[in-house]
């Protein structure tokens, strides 16, 4: 295989993405999971959906929009997804997850009428639903790049921010901190990392790259730093395992890898529970 | 007189549509130790939430240390511990070293870390309400008690010239307590740190109060403590609805 890897540019492109968001995704997901987030990781990937399924629908029947990659459209759906999840939060105050159910299914909706406007499914499609090692490109790599560069740099430089922001979001203001402004830079991180990372596990299983790994060592590790530690460890090694085994057995990397973490998390609740003492 | 720690002037301010707070002036000087009392729903951590810039009044206007709140940005100059501190998500992945040194955030300022300097001193904070021992273990592994003393480190770990106080000591046990009083009691004398504590129990800090404020959506009575004392029973029996017990104290 890894001579392969070194002969094939489209290997070389999965494999470089998967590490990338191996990652970033759980970098982030410690985040998303702790301030009770998870369900917006998932709405949001839906409204990737939809903007995906936008940018096949255009570039299959508009030749101006011919080479457009819908991963653009995608982003684009994502970011804005997010914007509104933030209002309408903000609006339904007291039932702030009603955002979720009202996005999500907005997202679904979008995504069938435009697949169905671009004749359905095809491939590319496919691609994008379950994830795919030969379809990443080298633009795909160049953006997941990008959006890796952007969540390291927002860690790095926002790290006792958003831990305080996290762990306590009325500390965080009394200390006055611009909560809203940092809270809006991390919903809009989030949603670009979800639409970049479904090239690799799909759209319906990206949300899970961001939340199974934190759940798996939520309750082992002792302290943010090593939660986070141990959450890009798992992330990390499914990732990796899954594209390889993807590979060698020609499945879909996003079950695989999915399939993988699950594992990690059923070992993790019986490592916590034979501590405790329990088993 | 001293420096102006706190000036509220002519403070209204509404949730909905009705005041919960009506023509608030209360002004504190530097070095004092103010008991605010009132009885459940009187607006007291309405009025603590006002001076911490989390909620914004409808008039009035709110000075913290000779300037005006809209301009204030010296925010690690007060330490807060609020009434909720415990309804906090439990399960957090976070040690108690992580916490208390969440405090020091606004002090550090951006994209700085901490020196072993800050990390001393989050170890002192500690020390000081006797969480040494659980340094290293999650937030969510300790009683309420011990979750609320830390949260106690985390508001004196930036070493605050202003300490704002919501029934801290709600679920704290008897003994400790008492040293947190004490505590507060060192804090105000030698290190001359201006106080708001918001209690139920007034009986059993007079000894270290200098002034009081009894808020019931307005303020009935705001003043030093000897003229607290010599306020009649009756009239705090008024403010409260029922008697209350002031000075003497029977449970312990
Ligand atoms: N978020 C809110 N939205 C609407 N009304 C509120 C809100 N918080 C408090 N109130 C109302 O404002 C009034 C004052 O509440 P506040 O919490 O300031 O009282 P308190 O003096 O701190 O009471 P306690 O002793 O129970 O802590 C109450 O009547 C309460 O119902
Ligand atoms: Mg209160």
């Amino acid at each position: 295989m890894f001579s392969s890897i070194l002969q094939f540019e489209f290997l070389q492109n999965a494999f470089l993405s998967g590490i990338l968001i191996g990652f970033i995704a759980p970098l982030l997901g410690v985040f998303v999971v702790v301030r009770r987030l998870s369900l917006i990781a998932d709405a949001l990937s839906h409204v990737t959906l939809a903007g995906i399924a936008g940018g096949l629908f255009l570039s299959s029947k508009i030749s101006f929009f011919s080479s457009l990659n819908p991963i653009y459209v995608g982003m684009g759906f994502s970011v804005l997804g997010s914007l509104v999840i933030e209002k309408l939060r903000a609006f339904y105050k007291f039932y702030a997850e009603l955002a979720i159910p009202i996005i999500m299914s907005a997202g679904i909706g979008f995504s069938v009428v435009f697949i169905s406007l671009a004749d359905g499914f095809n491939t590319d499609l496919f691609n994008y639903l379950f994830g795919s090692v030969s379809a990443v490109s080298r633009t795909d790599l160049y953006i997941i790049t990008g959006v890796a560069a952007l969540v390291i740099l927002l860690i790095v430089l926002f790290y006792k921010e958003l831990f305080l922001l996290s762990f306590d979001e009325e500390y965080a203001s009394a200390l006055g901190l611009p909560a809203k402004g940092l809270h809006l830079l991390f919903i809009l991180t989030v949603a670009l990392v979800i639409s970049v990372s479904m090239r690799v596990v799909g759209i319906l299983l990206v949300s899970s790259l961001m939340t199974l790994p934190v759940a798996a060592s939520i309750r082992i590790a002792t302290g943010f730093k090593k939660t986070i530690f141990l959450s890009v460890i798992i992330g990390e090694a499914s990732v990796l395992i899954g594209l390889v085994l993807s590979y060698y057995l020609d499945i879909a990397p996003g079950g695989t890898i999915v399939i993988l973490e699950v594992l990690a998390l059923i070992f993790s609740i019986i490592l916590s529970k034979a501590r405790r003492g329990k088993i | 007189m001293g420096e102006k720690i706190v000036e509220v002037k002519n403070l209204f301010f509404q949730y909905e549509r009705k005041y919960v707070l009506e023509n608030i002036n209360i002004s504190i000087e530097k070095g004092a130790f103010l008991g605010l009392v009132g009885p459940n729903g009187s607006g007291k951590s309405t009025l603590l939430k006002c001076l911490l810039g989390l909620l914004k009044p409808q008039k009035g206007t709110i000075h913290l240390f000779g300037e005006d709140i809209h301009q204030f940005n010296d925010w690690h100059k007060i330490g807060y511990v609020s009434q909720k501190a415990n309804s906090f998500n439990s399960s957090f992945p976070a040690t108690v070293f992580e916490v208390v040194a969440s405090g020091l955030t606004p002090k550090l300022g951006l994209f700085k870390k901490m020196k072993k300097a800050d990390r001393e001193k989050v170890m002192e904070a500690i020390r000081a309400v006797g969480m040494e021992k659980a340094v290293h273990q999650n937030i969510g592994e300790l009683s309420g008690g011990q979750q609320q003393r830390v949260f106690i480190a985390r508001a004196l770990v930036s070493e605050p010239k202003l300490l704002i106080l919501d029934e801290p000591t709600v679920g704290v046990d008897s003994q400790t307590v008492n040293h947190f009083y004490q505590l507060l009691h060192h804090l105000n004398k030698e290190l001359e740190i201006t106080l708001i504590l918001v209690t139920h129990d007034i009986g059993a800090i007079t000894d270290k109060v200098t002034h009081v404020a009894c808020l019931n959506k307005q303020l009935y009575f705001h003043g030093n403590k000897d003229e607290f004392e010599r306020l009649k029973e009756t009239e705090l029996t008024s403010l409260y609805g029922h008697p209350v017990q002031l000075i003497t104290h029977d449970h312990e």
